[in-house]
């Protein structure tokens, strides 16, 4: 990959900056190493701590800004439970808001330059996705029993269709956990690549001003991205989450 | 360069000069570091936010919302109190006008009736004064008749006597008499 970038004269190495590092030297990554991965994780756990905990702190009828933004991610993602989710998903908003912190903040600090994206990483989404899918499937049986496979069984499709939709219901189910978490990872690492693309074309001075004019506007866009991508990881967590309170179409 | 044994190590994902083979995000020698701190980053991220954020922020807000339904109700029950004072002005100048009413009304009908007495009076005490008057007036015109009646006897003797006659007194009264009485012959 480096041979074939360098060939134009050019240094882009897009993909570079998702490797995994171990942070104390060595090269050997155990499932334990503290690695790049480890800390941009830590730096988000600390950064949501700074929001919901710090931010939260003087408790104000009257909040501060700190506590504002607090209380506006809360409601943001508390409404949005309850809007698409309904009451009863309201007792799993924790989990919810955990994963949305989580999602905004790696999207936010990948943006940092230099910084390692843990949410570019498949392996990050995947588990996430899989986590939600198996819980709410979970969900699903536990609250419904036998009545969450109506969520295959479209009552309001013709009798005739309703097997071929239970096997296209079937598969897009299934395929839900892919989607939900390529898209995250896919959208993170196409933006992140690009940058590094146009930061590769500034080197040469006749289109270095389009290339940073480019990288700037690549980075408003990311931004926007970083917070669309975690929101709608959160929305369709909240959609899965009421299909299986309410599988009844 | 590394040596061949260190870029062993580095294994299937990063070469030789330190960049990426391929992409990184399909290297599966770094799932499980990444699964592991994933895990511990969710896992610290729900503590923080379960332990101390959620409840935290939770309470907040009841208690804004709490403030702010109070403060509501207080105004509306302010207003209620205000809409009170109100009615009360409205009534006690409503009363007011209805007493200054009568009051007027009752003035009004005092100095009519005193105005009525007066007049009575005025006018009892006119007709009385016309009697008298009248009554005088026909003392006057009587003895003005009177007079007027010794006059003619005395002119009617005088100018009987004149005439060269005698006169018979008791004929000339009597002929004035009948002239008196508008018997004229």
């Amino acid at each position: 990959m480096a041979d074939e970038a360098t060939g134009g004269g050019f240094s882009i190495y897009p993909m570079d900056q998702f490797i995994v590092k171990p942070l104390f030297g060595g090269d050997v990554v155990h499932w334990y190493t503290p690695t790049n991965v480890t800390l941009w994780m830590a730096l988000g756990v600390a950064g949501i701590a700074l929001l919901m905990v710090a931010g939260s702190s003087a408790r104000a009828v009257i909040p501060s800004r700190g506590q504002s933004m607090a209380e506006l991610t809360y409601g943001f993602i508390h409404k949005m439970v309850e809007d698409v989710a309904g009451r009863d998903g309201l007792k799993y908003f924790p989990y919810i808001m955990t994963l949305f912190l989580f999602i905004l903040f790696g999207n936010m600090l990948g943006l940092v330059p230099t910084a390692f994206t843990t949410t570019s990483h498949i392996a990050v989404t995947a588990v996430m996705a899989l986590a939600v899918f198996v819980t709410v499937t979970a969900i699903g049986f536990v609250k419904n029993g036998k009545d969450f496979l109506s969520l295959f069984w479209v009552e309001s499709a013709p009798l005739v269709l309703r097997p071929v939709l239970a096997v296209i219901e079937l598969i897009s189910y299934f395929v839900r956990p892919v989607s939900h978490s390529v898209r995250l990872a896919g959208a993170i690492t196409a933006g992140h690549a690009v940058m590094k693309v146009f930061a590769g074309f500034a080197a040469a001075a006749a289109i270095a001003p389009l290339a940073i004019g480019g990288m700037v506007a690549i980075y408003a866009l990311e931004l926007l991205v970083a917070f669309i991508q975690a929101y709608v990881f959160t929305i369709l967590t909240c959609v899965y989450l009421r299909d299986a309170l309410h599988p009844h179409h | 360069m590394e040596s061949e044994e260190t870029a062993g190590a580095v294994g299937r994902c990063v070469g030789p000069d330190g960049g990426a083979i391929g992409m990184p995000q399909l290297c599966f020698d770094w799932f499980p570091n990444q699964i592991f701190w994933l895990i511990v980053a969710l896992g610290a991220i729900y503590l923080i936010l379960t332990r101390v954020a959620l409840p935290r922020i939770e309470a907040v807000i009841a208690e804004r919302n709490g403030a702010i339904t109070n403060d509501i109700a207080a105004a509306e029950e302010l207003k209620l109190k205000a809409a009170e004072a109100e009615r009360a002005y409205e009534r006690a100048l409503a009363d007011a006008r209805a007493e200054a009413q009568k009051i007027g009304a009752e003035t009004r009908a005092e100095i009519d009736a005193e105005v009525a007495t007066a007049t009575e009076k005025a006018e009892a005490e006119i007709a009385a004064r016309t009697a008298e008057s009248q009554k005088r007036i026909g003392e006057i015109r009587d003895t003005a008749v009177q007079n007027v009646e010794a006059v003619a006897k005395d002119v009617a003797a005088e100018i009987v006597a004149s005439l060269g006659s005698r006169a018979d007194p008791a004929a000339v009264e009597k002929a004035v008499a009948r002239h008196m009485t508008g018997d004229a012959p």
